[in-house]
């Protein structure tokens, strides 16, 4: 894989030819797009069916009281959660990055398992310690908390020595062990 | 033997009076059986004082068991989360009495610098400890002291009976294996951390501010 990744342009304009005109910005050459949470499905579908065979990674950013954005961020200004989808082309070796933004009360995305089996797992996650929730998954459970924890602590708004529940043990005492 | 004038007791070489409690407490202190619980960088330097080096067997505690049901001496080494912890106390409620437990380093004593939501700060805060070994992680030199302090606390501690380690509940338990209680059914009433969210009203999910 080059350092720097080719050139995404004939990608954009197949996206602009059908979704229209995308916020999108370059940052060391790699190329972000900004995708409302309405048609994300559909884009990521086209993205897939254009050779996009490979989902690197889904992660998730709260922007809670965050400073004031970029230029080229400006898209996410007035939301709360950021979706990062990564995506690759293993024949091509383009790459490019999906950004969705979802906000409170019920932050809600469609899931992309059926388009990559990889995001069974990373879309759990995201759910387990974000809340968001991912319409259409198979399996939405909690990944790597207990499954009895009722928080999502990588919230900005959980505090980070969480709300006790991790000093809510029974205690063994010498005697009774 | 014989009693001389003087109403001393006099003895043939190569002979030793002691009490049979010593000598069941000086057994004990010298066939220690560590079960490693290691999680974390603690757990190397464990190793490594276990390897040629610095030679556990010095001290008569080299025989690391991975079953609790062969070991008296559990060593937690390393930071214990949240997920772990009702893991740590089902183990040691498997090891068999007489047992002792060492917390090794501070993220078991304490939690060390990882003051968060998951992890447990201060195994002590739920299982017995006996000793508490400091450093970030102890050398293996601090452990061998904590060892060799242990067994001095084992020396003054027990019988030859053993009756002390010997309860009849503790022995039904450990027979029939009890599980512990969910260990997450949120109790305010034994929380202190939890009662003063609910009183300050900062418990409620997530939202804009």
């Amino acid at each position: 894989m080059p350092s720097t990744p080719p050139p995404v342009d004939d990608v954009l304009a197949a996206l602009a030819e059908q979704f229209g005109d995308l916020p999108s910005s370059v940052f060391r050459g790699q190329t972000r797009v900004v995708v409302p949470e309405s048609s994300s499905h559909e884009v990521l579908s086209l993205l897939k069916e254009r050779g996009f065979d490979l989902l690197v990674d889904i992660s998730c950013v709260d922007y809670l009281d965050y400073r004031e954005p970029p230029m080229e961020m400006a898209a996410c200004a007035g939301h709360r959660y950021g979706l990062v989808y990564l995506l690759a082309s293993t024949v091509t070796n383009q790459r490019l990055t999906i950004r969705v933004f979802v906000d409170d009360p019920e932050p809600t995305v469609q899931s992309v398992v059926s388009l990559w089996k990889a995001a069974n797992w990373l879309e759990r996650e995201v759910w387990d310690l974000f809340g968001i929730c991912f319409a259409g998954h198979p399996d939405l459970r909690r990944l790597v908390m207990p499954e009895e924890f009722t928080a999502h602590p990588l919230r900005k708004d959980y505090p980070l020595q969480g709300r006790g529940e991790r000093h809510n043990f029974p205690v063994i005492t010498r005697h009774e062990s | 033997m014989a009693v001389s004038d003087a109403g001393k007791l006099q003895l043939p070489e190569n002979v030793v009076v002691s009490r049979l409690d010593s000598l069941a407490n000086w057994c004990r202190k010298n066939s220690l059986w560590p079960m490693p619980f290691a999680t974390a960088c603690c757990g190397i330097e464990l190793m490594a004082t276990g390897a040629s080096k610095h030679d556990l067997s010095r001290f008569g505690a080299e025989v690391f068991r991975f079953s609790p049901r062969q070991c008296d001496l559990m060593i937690v080494a390393g930071r214990v989360v949240m997920k772990m912890l009702p893991v740590l106390q089902r183990i040691w409620l498997q090891m068999h009495e007489p047992k002792w437990c060492i917390s090794m380093g501070a993220c078991a004593s304490t939690g060390g610098v990882f003051d968060t939501y998951a992890v447990v700060q201060g195994i002590d805060r739920f299982i017995p400890v006996d000793m508490y070994v400091p450093g970030c992680p102890p050398r293996p030199e601090q452990l061998i002291q904590a060892i060799i302090d242990l067994q001095d606390k084992i020396q003054r501690e027990g019988t030859i009976t053993g009756r002390e380690f010997e309860t009849a509940g503790r022995q039904a338990r450990k027979r029939a294996l009890v599980e512990i209680a969910d260990p997450l059914s949120i109790d305010a009433s034994r929380n202190p951390v939890l009662q003063r969210e609910l009183a300050a009203g900062s418990g409620s999910p997530a939202g804009r501010s």
